[in-house]
Order: C-alpha cells, then sequence, then structure tokens
C-alpha cells in the first residue's frame, strides 16, 4: 500500500553509508565486540537505522512540525487539559548545569540545591492543595491516580479493612478514575450528577457503606461547575470510613481560591503539565505529583526528601508502597513547575485562576444564544455547550463543527466528552490567551453556526484548508498501521 | 415458537426464542455512537446479572457498555464482530447481533418495549 505523504519518514530519506558525524581516531587499544558481550546477544545483521545528515534531520523534524498544531501556533481551547503557554524563562531554568548535568546516582551532598529545589515545590503544592505531605514520583496524572489509589487501599489494609473495596465515581467523570480504581483492584459504583450538574448527595448516600474505600471527584467538574455540595459530600463519604480523592485535573481554577484539603479531600494530584505550565505530551516527559493528609503520609512512594536543619537527604517513609517509577520522577519538569510557582508568587498564583475563570465566563455567554448551554451557571475554568440545536435543527454534528474550526487555524475543542451532555463541546480558553483572541474565536463559533445553516454540507466536509483533509478515523482505528516495513 | 422483539431504554434489542435471548443495539444506537471500530465481546459460558455491561463497543467517538437485560449464562457470541465490527453499523438487526444468551428461569418481558412503543420513545430523546 502506498499513499502520498506530505513529509517523507524519515527510514525513506536514508541513504547508504550518510553519517551526521565521523569519530575521531581511536586513541586505545580496540577490543573485539564479541569478548565483550556473549554472543547469544549480539545480533548478527546491523539494525536498519536510517541513514541520515544532520540537516537532513534538522529538514526532516522541522517540516513535520509544520503540519503540526500546537499552542506556540495558535489557540488550543482543549477543554479539561488546559493547554496554556509554557514561558521560555523555565528553559533557561533547566538548561542550568546544577539541574541539566547532574546524575542520579550522585551522592547527596553534590546534588543538595536539586533537592532542596524537590523539598521546596512539595511543601508549595501541600500548601496550595491544604495537604501534608507530597511524592513527586508519579510521571502523569493518571499515574497519580493510581499512586492515590494505592495509598488509600494500604491505609485500609493497615486498618484492617481490606473488605473495602468499592470506589464511587461520578458519571461525569474523566475515563481514567474507572481505569486506575480497575487497576488496584477495585469495584467502580457510578453516582448520577444531578440537575445543576453537581453529585447528586441523595443518591450517594444510598451507595456509601462498609464497602466503600472512597470517593474520586474533579472539583471543579468536568462540566466546569464547582460543587457546592462538597462539604456534605466530603462528610457522607468519612462517616461510611472512605477517603476522598481529588483529581486535580482542573485545578487550574482553584489556585488561591479553595484548596481540597479545607473541602475534606485525603489525597490530590496536580497534573504539572497542565496547572503548572510545563510542557504537555508529545510523548515527552509530564509529572502527577500526588498530596496527602498527615495520616497518609506514611504509605507515601519513596524516596521523598526531607530536610534536617540546613541538610536535605532522601527517606523512605515508613509504610511506604514502594517506587512507582524509576529514581526521583522527572526532575527537569519539577524545575519548570518550581519556576512555574515562583515566578507568580501566592498572588500571581490566584490571579491566574481567577483570570481563567473569567475568560471561561466571557466566552460562555457571548456563545450561550448560538449554541445550547444544558447547565446554565457560572462556570469555572471551562464550559460544556452542546451542538443538539445544530444537529436537530440542521444536520450537522459536533464533529463537523469542530472540523470546521480547524480551518480557521485553531485547535477544536474536547468533543463528546463529558459523556452527561449530547454532542458536548468542551472549551477551555485559559488565563495565557488576550482578549482578542477569545473574540476571534467567538465571531468564529457564531459563523461556523450560520454556516450549518445556510451550507452544513461545508461543515460535513471540512476540514479544507489544513494539509490532510477529513481523516478516515474508523479505517485508522480499525486497520492501524504501526511500523514502518522495510522494502524487500 | 414465535418470536418476540423487544427493545430496552439503553438501546438494545433483545430477540426472544423460547429461553435463549439474542442481543444488538439499535439502529438509533449505533447512529450515535458513530463507526464501530471495536467489540469488546464476553466469552461463551460467562454468567452475567440483570443490568450488567456484558460488552462494550469502542466507536471513534467512545466506548460504550451494553447492558444485558436478563440474568443468564453467555450461549454464543457473534465472533464475525472480531474482524468486522463494521457489521454494528451496517447490519445493527441482523449480522451486527451481538451475543445470545441462555436465560435463568423465565424471560420476563414485562419491562421492556415492542417496536411501536420504542419508536415512540425515540421521539422523546
Amino acid at each position: 500500500m502506498t499513499e502520498r505523504r506530505l513529509v517523507p519518514l524519515i527510514f525513506e530519506r536514508s541513504t547508504p553509508g550518510r553519517r551526521g558525524y565521523r569519530l575521531p581516531e581511536l586513541d586505545v587499544p580496540e577490543v573485539p565486540v564479541a569478548e565483550l558481550i556473549p554472543e547469544e546477544f549480539l545480533r548478527e545483521e546491523a539494525p536498519a537505522l536510517p541513514e541520515v545528515s544532520e540537516l537532513e534531520v534538522v529538514r526532516h523534524y522541522t517540516q513535520l512540525s509544520r503540519l503540526n498544531h500546537g499552542v506556540d501556533v495558535g489557540f488550543y481551547p482543549l477543554g479539561s487539559c488546559t493547554m496554556k503557554y509554557n514561558p521560555r524563562v523555565h528553559e533557561d531554568v533547566t538548561g542550568m548545569p546544577g539541574f541539566a548535568a547532574i546524575h542520579p546516582y550522585q551522592p547527596e551532598e553534590t546534588v543538595q540545591g536539586a533537592m532542596e529545589l524537590m523539598y521546596n515545590l512539595g511543601e508549595y503544592l501541600a500548601t496550595i492543595s491544604g495537604l501534608h505531605a507530597t511524592t513527586l514520583q508519579p510521571a502523569a496524572g493518571a499515574h497519580g491516580e493510581l499512586t492515590g489509589l494505592l495509598v488509600i487501599k494500604a491505609y485500609h489494609k493497615k486498618r484492617g479493612e481490606d473488605h473495602r473495596r468499592e470506589m464511587i465515581i461520578p458519571d461525569s467523570a474523566h475515563g481514567t478514575n474507572p481505569a486506575s480504581c480497575a487497576m488496584v483492584g477495585y469495584k467502580v459504583i457510578e453516582v448520577p450528577s444531578d440537575e445543576r450538574g453537581g453529585v447528586n448527595v441523595e443518591a450517594l448516600r444510598g451507595l456509601v457503606g462498609p464497602n466503600t474505600a472512597g470517593l474520586m471527584l474533579t472539583n471543579p467538574n468536568t462540566l466546569g461547575l464547582f460543587d457546592e455540595n462538597i462539604c456534605e459530600i466530603a462528610k457522607i463519604v468519612h462517616d461510611a470510613g472512605g477517603l476522598l480523592y481529588y483529581d486535580g485535573a482542573n485545578a487550574n481554577a482553584i489556585m488561591g481560591i479553595a484548596r481540597p484539603g479545607d473541602m475534606g479531600f485525603d489525597v490530590v494530584h496536580f497534573n504539572l503539565h497542565k496547572t503548572f505550565s510545563t510542557p504537555h505530551g508529545g510523548g515527552g516527559p509530564g509529572a502527577g505529583p500526588i498530596v496527602v493528609c498527615k495520616d497518609l503520609a506514611q504509605f507515601l512512594p519513596g524516596p521523598v526528601v526531607k530536610k534536617d536543619g540546613d541538610k536535605y537527604r532522601f527517606v523512605m517513609p515508613e509504610n511506604s508502597i514502594g517506587r512507582v517509577g524509576s529514581f526521583y520522577g522527572n526532575f527537569l519538569v519539577y524545575a519548570k513547575a518550581y519556576a512555574y510557582i515562583r515566578s507568580h508568587g501566592p498572588e500571581g498564583l490566584r490571579e491566574v485562576s481567577e483570570t481563567a475563570v473569567l475568560h471561561a465566563n466571557y466566552m460562555m455567554n457571548k456563545l450561550k444564544d448560538i449554541y445550547h448551554l444544558p447547565y446554565d451557571r457560572t462556570c469555572m475554568h471551562e464550559f460544556v455547550l452542546s451542538g443538539s440545536w445544530q444537529k436537530d435543527e440542521n444536520g450537522v454534528r459536533t464533529l463537523d463543527i469542530a472540523k470546521r474550526l480547524l480551518d480557521h487555524g485553531y485547535h477544536a475543542p474536547t468533543v463528546y466528552f463529558p459523556m452527561v451532555v449530547d454532542e458536548a463541546i468542551m472549551i477551555e480558553p485559559t488565563e495565557t490567551e488576550p482578549k482578542s483572541t477569545l473574540d476571534e474565536f467567538i465571531e468564529v463559533m457564531r459563523q461556523i453556526a450560520e454556516e450549518a445553516k445556510e451550507n452544513p454540507e461545508l461543515l460535513k466536509t471540512a476540514p479544507h484548508t489544513t494539509p490532510l483533509k477529513r481523516l478516515d478515523e474508523a479505517r485508522a482505528a480499525r486497520q492501524p498501521v504501526l511500523r514502518w516495513e522495510k522494502p524487500e | 415458537m414465535s418470536e418476540q422483539l423487544r427493545f430496552t431504554k439503553e438501546h438494545e434489542w433483545i430477540l426472544v426464542k423460547g429461553d435463549v435471548v439474542r442481543i444488538g443495539i439499535s439502529d438509533y444506537a449505533q447512529s450515535e455512537l458513530g463507526d464501530i471500530v471495536f467489540v469488546d465481546l464476553p466469552s461463551v459460558g460467562d454468567h452475567v446479572e440483570e443490568g450488567e455491561g456484558f460488552a462494550a463497543l469502542e466507536s471513534v467517538k467512545a466506548v460504550s457498555d451494553v447492558y444485558s437485560p436478563v440474568a443468564g449464562e453467555i450461549a454464543a457470541v457473534n465472533e464475525e464482530l472480531e474482524d468486522s465490527p463494521e457489521l454494528v453499523n451496517e447490519s445493527p438487526m441482523d449480522a451486527g447481533w451481538i451475543v445470545e444468551i441462555k436465560v435463568d428461569g423465565v424471560v420476563q418481558l414485562d419491562d421492556l418495549m415492542n417496536k411501536e412503543e420504542y419508536e415512540a420513545f425515540l421521539k422523546e430523546v
């Protein structure tokens, strides 16, 4: 199967014998490889690596990057993902030799500065969350969830209540919540939303019991709504002997304003790549630290940094669940989050959240006459529209609206999530966009609603201006091509 | 023995043949889900409770459970769906059937809708 590619694969650029670098003359006696590595571990043929010059590599990845969309290229209102701008000063910080050129096997006394940074970041996150002790080790949000649930499980077990295996999760939750429960062997009990989009408190009362391990909640939730009943919810779960887990995916709405610990939560994870502005994904490292209440600190994964006088050392918590990552986690991500927190300060972080919430409410109110807004109340950092008017009246679906947005140089919002909203369009503008960007996006959304009425075909066949037109997502999922095969 | 077709509020259809019921999803359900790309089937011999999710349909949009309106044992699964999940979209009421369940005890149809009732129900959705 041959298909035209916009940019050839790097393997297809390969020319036998071409090299990026020439190594210097060997100035020590040469030892045959067979004497160093047992024969059964040696490959018989050279690996089929691409043979390219440095310039070709640079051109290849630059060309690929021009086909991509990122927050450095344009607006990226992907709900629940907090695609904020990542300040460039972070790169200066992570380039400092004391951070960039150290090794995890170095003796503690030679890396005191890095350890101080880890200690302080843990303390800052504890202050922001209103909780007690931090581990930075988990590599991403869902990994933080898994770690938090393992800590909760260890807590119940130590108290002789290992039978508590039921975790209650709202029907609006992120899919990672039930997935993390399944990973630790918990049974998921779903609690429905009430008519205001929060947890149905009466239903929750009927679901808790002697087998309740806890409740996982995102607050503000995936509808971008703050659950006003959180104190009552926490009391119901605690009275039943369960613990409360806070999914910090939406923490960009609450910094310096409300603290999960004060709401009654026992465990929190933060996505440093969302709230604290370290880069997202792209296969790169993330970080999902968790912060826990005093009773749970003994179970945290280790090693954690402890401060003795003015010295820092690594220790394993007394009843630690063990390591959840290699070495100390993704250290340079911590350095970026630390730089973000230090450069903003407490007042600045509060302003980040206030601005994020203001931006979301501004857009929501400008758009709610054009698109159906199922839960019409003050939102937090994001809001969820429905494409149901366009579907019923014009036969145009949310997917078509999202694809048409690409023609205007935007990344599409999160669509078809949360599941409690039909044809959901979840928009999170973040605090880093200027008002002019918000106004331009609102105008484009208005224009698309007009097109849905006048020329629905234009939406159904979108995008029209992107390097590739509408992709066959079903075929890509049914018959994925996951690797390159060398032609015979 | 006559066959009876019924529908659930979760948009499954049930074809009753004695003490065995065949289950799939309605045309409305497949159109709402979009292109199905993977069907996670149970194993023959598994026991399912009434109201329990016994299979999962993965579409380009989301993963959705298929719920059993009856308790019983999985008697057969549509293995064609493993390689051709698109049958659920192309022929939801026929070639895209998902499982057959041998019902524990007597089949209760009282809470389920017949075709006319289901069509009326869809108008309200």
